[in-house]
């Protein structure tokens, strides 16, 4: 659909003799609003800066548009970025921040070897231009401190828009911003990115903010790529149980591959739509907990006993212990703590996975309490889930 | 509540009132009259015979503070830029001097400057006179160092550049390197980073040491009777001999003060005023 812009071949970055990158290798289309979603320290925030040019990674290349840019200067890329906390200039007001960028800008012209600045009318036209399209129309005399927090993120947007460059780096741009403001922003933001056209490539560690407006999402863990994909494909297809648990809700059972299409667990054969395993060879499963569906006990395929009950509005959260292992299960009929249930799963609900080096990490809830926080999206709880993880 | 917290700022209002408003106002009180205690303007009629030494003290205080400036912004962005290890060892090396006493650092320069100090021994052993004596047929035995204005202005610097230093050291250390990687970001080569980004944003340094060198430079009188030898008469040396020298004359001795003082007030206003200004010329 759209040539390839930028290329990271091979690149390793290690600081302190600890491994932040290990052997990155990801092309970036021109156009695509890529997210790199991991948790914190996992080296999404390092790989950005690479490409920025804040940081020259230990070995690896970076290409753009199939030109070496590793020596490049970050003043001589076409490349501008939306830092963590924005980094707006405090001495100047919202004008003079947005028109920066374009007074550092030379034209090429014969009289001067440096070339020519841009003359005060085209800044201006640009700046008034780019401060309407985000929302900033009559700010322009205003101190940027005091400006609100969803303010300055536009300052910040606008500054490095108005540059016209290929590619915009954002660094956990919404991160300050209260969660009706975030979700109203990540509206905005795609708005945008789609009116102008250029990439976008986002950092963050918030799978929703990543679901919502990416194109590709690249998920990153200890310096690896776990998966690249489309927010489809990496719901629908996690490649291992890191990703399936980091993105959404997922139950992860223990099963052997019996033959292609049938997978055991809890010594039942349950039908799916996966092949392509060697014969029992041992896999993780993943169950949404939207796929699975309650039945009377002598219908279910599996029968497990309610430990707990959590009225969310549009469902209810339960959670069900079967032989000791607690699964996640939305659904909007009413179950009673301590009651049997059956359960009942379609094959197109099932999904199988390679075992991996996080196999048996996730996908319990018996401790329910940490994930009922996550759920509940308390930010707190959930970046020190990233951590732990 | 409020009124309970401002009791505590009352040992201070006492300590300013008494050592602050009424000496103040004791010298007011003093320079408008004569000794026989009759209201008068004839103590500042009278100045005007010391106009000279009024333009010196101003003259050397500023080009103390020009050098100050100069020298102490680089070395200020320097150590600030440098690791932790590097910047302790540097400030204990900028603070070492003042822990000494100010009369001893200044007499170590005389003896350093003098005709028959350090710095002319030293000249004299590698052979300086006798190839300049060969040069231009004169015979200098030793360079007239001590009793210049160059030497008061020297003790100047000497004694005051840690207050230049400091300040500017502290405002560009707790700069936010984001805003640098930002102008960076946004087509800034190193030059533009600094003109525009570092240069405004440490100018409250700037200004502050600037005030910290110039107010002292401009009314010391240690410095110029020492290194200046009576030669380099400065204002603070004047309103001294019309307390304790010779030429007692207090109310005239208030007076020149109270001169001083509006000048210096009015000097740090401008300059203040004018540090806005730049502010304001950088962003356009």
């Amino acid at each position: 659909m759209s040539k390839e812009l930028i290329r990271l071949q091979n690149l390793c970055m290690a600081y302190d003799g600890e491994t932040i990158l290990n052997n990155i290798n990801l092309y970036i289309n021109d156009k695509e609003f890529l997210t790199l979603l991991g948790p914190s320290g996992c080296g999404k925030t390092t790989t950005l800066r690479i490409i920025g040019g804040f940081t020259t990674p230990v070995s690896g290349d970076v290409f753009f548009d199939g030109v070496r840019i590793n020596d490049v200067p970050p003043h001589k890329r076409q490349i501008n970025t939306v830092f963590q906390k924005y980094a707006l200039f405090p001495h100047l007001d919202v004008y003079e921040n947005v028109a920066f960028g374009l007074r550092m800008q030379r034209v090429p012209n014969p009289n001067s070897r440096r070339g020519a600045k841009l003359s005060n009318e085209e800044i201006d036209r640009r700046v008034m231009e780019m401060l309407e399209s985000v929302s900033l129309k009559g700010f322009e005399r205003r101190r940027v401190d005091a400006l609100s927090g969803g303010q300055q993120q536009r300052v910040a947007i606008a500054r490095a828009l108005v540059n016209r460059p290929k590619v915009l780096l954002l660094d956990e741009p919404l991160g300050a911003l209260d969660l009706k403001l975030r979700k109203d922003m990540q509206i905005e933001l795609k708005r945008i990115q789609q009116q102008v056209g250029i990439t976008f490539i986002y950092v963050t560690h918030d799978q929703e903010e990543a679901l919502t407006m990416s194109d590709t999402i690249v998920i990153m863990d200890k310096g690896n790529i776990q998966q690249i994909g489309t927010p489809e494909d990496i719901y629908n297809e996690p490649k291992n149980a890191f990703v399936a648990d980091f993105i959404g809700e997922s139950n992860i059972i223990d099963g052997v591959m019996v033959k292609d299409k049938v997978v055991k667990m809890y010594g039942r054969q349950f039908a799916c739509l996966d092949g392509g395993f060697a014969e029992n060879e041992p896999v993780d499963v993943v169950i949404r907990p939207e796929d699975i569906d309650i039945v009377p006990v002598e219908q279910g395929q599996l029968t497990g006993t309610v430990t707990n009950v959590t009225f969310k509005g549009m469902q209810y959260d339960i959670i069900v212990d079967f032989r000791g292992f607690k699964w996640l299960i939305q659904t909007t009929d009413h179950s009673p703590v301590g009651s049997k249930i059956g359960i009942k799963i379609d094959p197109d609900g099932i999904h199988v996975m390679k075992k991996s080096e996080y196999s048996g990490m996730f996908g319990d809830y018996s401790s329910f309490s940490d994930e009922y926080d996550e759920l509940n999206g308390a930010d707190e709880a959930r970046e020190e889930q990233g951590n732990e993880s | 509540m409020n009124r309970k917290l401002s009791l505590l700022a009352l040992p201070y209002a006492v300590w300013l009132f008494l050592l602050v408003v009424i000496p103040i106002l004791i010298m007011a009180v003093y320079a408008f009259t004569t000794s026989e205690s009759v209201a008068t303007l004839e103590n500042f009629t009278d100045m005007g015979i010391y106009a000279s030494v009024f333009v010196r003290s101003f003259r050397l205080a500023a080009v103390a503070t020009l050098i100050c400036l100069l020298i102490g912004y680089p070395a200020a962005y320097f150590m600030a830029g440098e690791g932790p290890g590097f910047q302790r060892v540097a400030l204990a090396l900028i603070m070492l001097p003042m822990w000494m006493n100010f009369l001893l650092r200044t007499y170590s320069w005389m003896s350093i400057l003098e005709n028959n100090g350090l710095l002319n021994q030293l000249f004299q052993k590698i052979g300086l006179f006798s190839l300049l004596n060969s040069v231009t047929g004169q015979e200098i035995q030793a360079f007239q160092m001590l009793r210049t204005p160059g030497a008061v202005t020297l003790g100047m610097v000497y004694n005051y550049l840690p207050f230049m230093i400091l300040p500017i050291y502290s405002v560009i250390l707790k700069l936010d390197r984001n805003l640098l990687e930002a102008a960076r970001d946004l087509g800034a080569d190193s030059v533009q980073v600094f003109l525009r980004v570092i240069l405004p944003l440490s100018l409250p340094g700037v200004l502050s040491g600037v005030t910290m060198v110039f107010v002292p430079s401009v009314s010391t009188f240690a410095i110029s009777r020492l290194l200046g030898g009576g030669t380099q008469m400065m204002l603070g040396d004047l309103i001294e001999q019309q307390f304790l020298g010779g030429a007692y004359n207090p109310h005239l001795g208030a007076a020149i003060s109270m001169v001083m003082m509006i000048i210096v007030v009015l000097c740090m206003a401008l300059m203040n005023h004018f540090g806005e200004g730049e502010e304001q010329a950088v962003m356009l």
